[in-house]
């Protein structure tokens, strides 16, 4: 997608990016009362706020495109088209989700999605992005690779190493920051000398685009160009996308240590209700229209942790097994 | 049968492997156009292309991240890190993530990478480009241990290494580039998990494996002459361990020594020793003697490394002490 065609978007298809970001909000505003209710085991970092880069930056990718994400990666899962019931089923940690129980919310992959994966280390999927994106570039077909991090993740040497490597060797890589102005609880102001991320582009000698990360058509045009860039062979692009987290670093973490002036602004531009008025008032949606996407997303929710709850446990003796794929010399690996 | 060095029995299998799989692809620091700070892949460049045998500016997260992000995709990466300490700065790479792909996937996804860790003294190489960190790698669930001894081994473990569908971390000891060995014209992978027996012997076991083998074989040379008949069994890879072949020796002597140059503390012969406690308790007939690098950092000084590290004459004495201990 050019930018050109991000303008030409259908009305449909405004819709379906409509529909994915509030798919991503209610997903994770039940995966936390799911939580609270018992059914779910482990950590949820909810990426509720930061829809519109997900689905902004995956609405731009093909179908051969790889993903790597981080510790908030359910929109970013969600947004590459992964299957609620299942990544629900994982949260639950029952034998039917993405990773066999094995993972959590951490770990999710989706090999056929090409999404490579959440992380439990912060900036851990920037090189792995990079790695991907070399063997694609090998694979000679056009295809690009994705890595979401966030803000925090721009000060490990992993993000520096891996973006003098990408720039160096033209590499067909997103670098995808949602600066989302907090590395876990610390503001950015507090962990880096600088208020825009992109600028470190420079010492990469690739371009810095900053979008507005509440803003998913803004996202989608920033994304669009550089994803055009990385299949013409002409490298990585960094952008930053400026957005913010309505929730703490991770349920439960109340945020106390935000300015309630600061969230409530944050709040009033809220990138779904905002793009949901703009459907409204540029593009002949009415009301309804996303009244009946809310109770479809509703409904496809509720079948979704239907079949997690639906879904077994794993056996115990599971637990030794998938150390290695091969085992050659059998429990001699144990 | 040829008599080559290790580290040409290591470029050997490296080309092989490349000829045989175009996903296979060299990467690491000076690797390319320099052919390795050891040489070992001299040569591979200009055979293979730039882009097939990658030149990476120091940057060990990113190489190895790099690695294990092609892997995914069907890439089959072998890094070459320089100096197997300086693994510390990728340690993310290949302990959160490579090590653990395949467990934390529920086996759905897997990193079959390569890291090749240049291990040990070359003499005087001091703290930071000496160590022998295998253990480390051992212990964490997920990763292949392979440490060769001779060329032979290194070419058949290598290859096996780069087809195997789980990440391998292939150790080589410096000291070791140089020496020669015969290898067959042709060589098939060797399958991990079978240890060989350099010498046979009926007195006393001695497990070893990289260079400390030789110095132990040298041990064993001389222990024949005082009448001790010294078995050395090395291992060929440490993760999977072969706890059959090890026990198949100690039916036959009883006794046990280990050693390598890693600091014994906490050093894989640990490992070894509890696997003998578990496995063949009814056939020890005296206490498991480990003769290991010291509990210090690698010293500078010639004479304080000869101190600290294992030598043939320090096995030697190991292995008196062993025979004299009281016979259960």
């Amino acid at each position: 997608m050019t930018e050109s065609t991000a303008r030409e978007l259908s009305r449909d298809d405004l819709l379906g990016l409509y529909r994915r970001m509030l798919l991503i909000r209610r997903f994770e505003e039940r995966a936390a009362e799911l939580r609270m209710a018992g059914f779910i085991p482990g950590f949820l970092h909810p990426y509720i706020g930061q829809e519109a880069v997900a689905v902004g930056v995956c609405a731009a990718l093909g179908p051969g495109d790889a993903i790597t994400s981080t510790h908030r990666g359910h929109g970013h899962m969600l947004a590459r088209g992964a299957s609620p019931g299942r990544m629900y089923a994982e949260l639950y940690a029952r034998t039917d989700g993405y990773n066999r129980a094995k993972g959590g919310s951490l770990h999710m992959i989706d090999t056929e999605l090409g999404f490579l994966g959440a992380n439990g280390i912060v900036g851990g999927g920037i090189p792995l992005a990079t790695g991907a994106a070399l063997q694609l570039k090998r694979g000679g077909e056009g295809r690009v690779a994705v890595s979401f991090f966030g803000d925090g993740a721009t000060n490990e040497g992993a993000f520096h190493e891996s973006l003098n490597l990408a720039s160096l060797w033209k590499l067909p890589c997103l670098y995808v920051c949602e600066n989302n102005l907090y590395g876990e609880f610390t503001r950015q102001d507090r962990h880096q000398p600088i208020a825009d991320v992109a600028q470190r582009a420079g010492s990469y000698a690739m371009p810095g685009v900053i979008a507005d990360g509440n803003d998913v058509l803004d996202v989608l045009r920033v994304a669009a160009a550089a994803v055009a860039r990385a299949r013409a062979g002409k490298g990585p692009t960094l952008i930053e996308a400026k957005t913010y987290r309505h929730r703490g670093h991770y349920e439960g973490d109340m945020g106390a240590y935000r300015p309630p002036e600061e969230v409530a602004e944050w709040m009033a531009r809220d990138p779904i209700l905002t793009f949901g008025a703009r459907l409204v008032s540029e593009h002949d949606v009415v009301q309804s229209e996303l009244d009946t996407v809310a109770a479809e997303v509703e409904q496809t929710l509720e079948e979704a942790s239907a079949f997690a709850e639906a879904s077994p446990h794993p056996a115990v003796g599971e637990a030794l097994e998938d150390v290695y794929r091969e085992t050659v010399g059998g429990a001699a690996l144990q | 049968m040829r008599t080559i060095t290790y580290a040409q029995a290591i470029r050997e299998a490296l080309a092989e492997e490349m000829e045989r799989d175009e996903q296979v692809f060299v990467l690491g620091e000076d690797v390319g156009e320099s052919g390795g700070v050891f040489g070992v892949t001299k040569g591979l460049a200009a055979r293979f292309g730039a882009e097939r045998v990658l030149d990476t500016p120091i940057s060990e997260e990113a190489i190895v991240g790099a690695a294990v992000g092609a892997s995914l995709l069907g890439g089959r990466a072998v890094v070459e890190i320089m100096f197997s300490d300086f693994a510390t700065l990728a340690m993310d790479m290949i302990v959160n993530q490579a090590a653990k792909t395949h467990y934390m996937t529920g086996g759905r996804l897997t990193a079959p990478l390569t890291i090749r860790l240049v291990t040990g003294t070359a003499g005087s190489t001091a703290a930071q480009h000496s160590q022998s960190l295998e253990a480390w790698f051992a212990h964490t669930p997920g990763l292949k241990c392979v440490a060769p001894s001779n060329p032979a081994d290194a070419k058949a473990l290598l290859k096996a290494a780069i087809r195997d569908p789980d990440p391998v971390c292939f150790f080589e000891h410096k000291l070791l580039y140089n020496r020669k060995g015969e290898v067959p014209d042709e060589v098939e992978p060797l399958a991990f998990g079978r240890g060989r027996i350099v010498r046979e012997g009926s007195d006393v076991t001695l497990v070893s494996y990289l260079k400390t083998l030789h110095d132990a074989v040298d041990a064993a040379e001389v222990l024949a002459g005082e009448g001790v008949s010294v078995e050395v069994f090395d291992p060929c890879t440490l993760v999977p361990f072969d706890r059959e072949g090890l026990r198949a020796s100690l039916e036959k002597t009883g006794r046990l020594l280990i050693s390598h140059e890693a600091p014994q503390r906490a050093g894989f012969g640990a490992e070894i020793a509890a696997i003998a406690a578990e496995d063949c308790f009814d056939l020890l007939r005296a206490p498991v003697v480990r003769v290991c690098g010291a509990n210090t950092p690698v010293p500078y000084a010639p004479e304080l490394e000869r101190f600290v590290l294992p030598d043939a004459a320090r096995i030697a004495d190991g292995i008196r002490s062993l025979v004299g201990a009281r016979v259960v």
